[in-house]
């Protein structure tokens, strides 16, 4: 039987006056390959950094594998967005994959074992950007740059990985590359996948979320689709909801 | 030259304050030019003032009031810089009056008028007394110890910080200790460039270092060299035409970068994009 990973229920987050997301419940199982589409300010993003205690939750509550995030036994793996990073950062791509080495707790002079940087070769191989472990970021193109980002989170050896827009602002062949790999790394581990690429994650992943604030369709990738992007009926609701009735745009 | 600095303990204390000096802004300077915090740390050497004029008004050592103003003012900006809501930067101009104000008043407050306190407002490194030497060595220390011991920690954290956090790091902890680093290396400064001038000294070795290399140790080593280079050339031409230190090696610091960036801009790329296409 699949097993609970994460547990969401009732969580709301606001930054200051708005809201982002508001009593939301879902649950993430093992194995699952979950996409989560949905609007820009829709919560995506911050769905994420709720799960990974990056943003304090309003209400509500997370319980991962029926208890804490710091007692489970749950390892957590997350991409950011490239647009966060600071990309003129003076350091190679092998220190930033090695850094996902780095132990929990501070230990000074801190040198990392040959097994750590043997596991960061063997992950800079498996992400297919061994040729670039002594670049400097910033040298980096888009996608080998998320690459990078890709390969840090594997460094911890995850159970879980969390990835936001991992395919924006960069070209289709590298997006074509992520995807491939995301598609062999969901044998081996859940993936939250948030992004825009709607048509391409249809055939990627076993189950997609259409997230607006709250979770407005949740299951097969198909149906979701079907249900947010073809039913008249919803089209009309979504327009209401952002300001644009049929019948202004007719006139 | 030698002479004089075998000869006069005011010299010898002008050299071990430039080295100190230099270790801390090579090390806390790269990471403010990097992490984007020269406002904050100018902010925060500012209202180092109030504490000067707090100090000459009871009757205490003003360097130590500025210790502990710049403490609260690093405290007091970081905290709200992790509350993200964009007031930061209004922040740190109300601290920076602030503190410059609170130092103009409590001046006004005492009888006669400190001759001494353009010392710390514009810096003399010839003026260094021997408790002046021996609080910059103890800072010295502490900023070089923690850098350099939890450096890996410190490499992923500046580069990332929501990864660390990811990792199980105390990620607040090592912010707060980053804010206090920053105030301790300023009061380590005030001596030396003085209160209207560390932010020079605090960007322009970092920023030349930048320029020559790329890798994060190594710009700090190249920091503290250059930022040597400035303090003692500085030093020398202050105390040959015998005009104010900081203002000398503000003035090198800056003139080297110039010439360093053009150098750079217009020799070594040329010649490198010139190879490239052969």
């Amino acid at each position: 039987m699949t097993q609970k990973l994460i547990d969401i229920e009732n969580v709301s987050v606001s930054y200051g006056q708005i809201r982002a997301l508001t009593n939301l419940n879902l649950t993430i199982f093992e194995n699952d390959y979950l996409g989560i589409i949905g609007p820009n300010g829709g919560g995506k993003s911050t769905l994420l950094k709720a799960i990974l205690d990056l943003v304090p939750l309003n209400e509500g509550k997370m319980t991962y594998a029926d208890t804490s995030l710091k007692k489970s036994n749950i390892k957590i793996g997350y991409v950011p967005q490239i647009t966060e990073m600071n990309r003129m950062f003076p350091i190679t791509v092998f220190e930033v994959v090695l850094s996902g080495k780095l132990p929990q707790k501070f230990q000074p002079f801190f040198r990392y074992d040959s097994q750590a940087i043997q596991d960061t070769l063997d992950t800079l191989d498996k992400v297919g950007i061994a040729k670039l472990a002594d670049r400097q970021i910033n040298e980096l193109s888009g996608g080998e740059f998320q690459k990078m980002l890709i390969a840090r989170a594997l460094s911890l050896k995850p159970t879980i990985l969390f990835l936001d827009e991992p395919t924006a602002m960069i070209d289709n062949a590298s997006q074509k590359q992520v995807f491939r790999l995301l598609k062999k790394l969901s044998t081996e581990m859940t993936i939250v996948l948030v992004t825009h690429q709607i048509t391409t994650i249809l055939k990627q992943v076993n189950r997609l979320v259409y997230l607006d604030k709250n979770i407005l369709a949740d299951g097969d990738p198909l149906e979701v689709y079907n249900y947010m992007y073809r039913q008249p009926i919803v089209s009309s609701i979504m327009n209401r909801n952002t300001g644009f009735s049929e019948k202004e745009e007719t006139l | 030259m030698i002479q004089v600095i075998m000869e006069y303990r005011f010299m010898q204390y002008a050299i071990i304050s430039a080295v100190l000096t230099s270790l801390v802004c090579g090390i806390i300077g790269v990471i403010i030019v990097e992490k984007r915090l020269v406002m904050m740390s100018g902010g925060i050497a500012h209202t180092t003032y109030g504490g000067v004029g707090l100090g000459y008004l009871l009757g205490f050592e003003p360097i130590i009031g500025a210790f502990f103003f710049a403490i609260v003012a690093a405290l007091g900006i970081g905290f709200i810089k992790t509350k993200k809501t964009g007031f930061s930067d209004i922040v740190i101009g109300l601290f920076w009056s602030l503190g410059m104000s609170l130092g103009i008043l409590f001046i006004g407050l005492m009888p006669g008028y400190p001759p001494t306190i353009t010392t710390y407002l514009f810096g003399n490194i010839l003026s260094v007394t021997t408790f002046d030497l021996i609080l910059m060595i103890v800072l010295t220390v502490i900023v070089l110890l923690v850098i350099l011991v939890f450096f890996q920690d410190w490499k992923a954290h500046l580069f990332d910080q929501e990864f660390t956090k990811i990792l199980g790091k105390k990620t607040k902890l090592m912010e707060t200790t980053l804010m206090i680093l920053i105030a301790l290396t300023i009061v380590v400064l005030i001596r030396v460039v003085g209160i209207v001038l560390v932010i020079a000294l605090l960007t322009a070795p970092a920023a030349t270092a930048s320029i020559v290399t790329k890798k994060l140790n190594f710009r700090m080593l190249y920091s503290v060299i250059f930022s040597l280079f400035f303090t003692l050339t500085g030093l020398f031409i202050s105390y040959s035409i015998n005009v104010s230190s900081g203002a000398v090696i503000v003035f090198v610091s800056i003139v080297t970068f110039c010439i360093v960036f053009l150098i750079n801009r217009y020799i070594i790329k040329r010649k490198q994009i010139k190879w490239a296409v052969k």
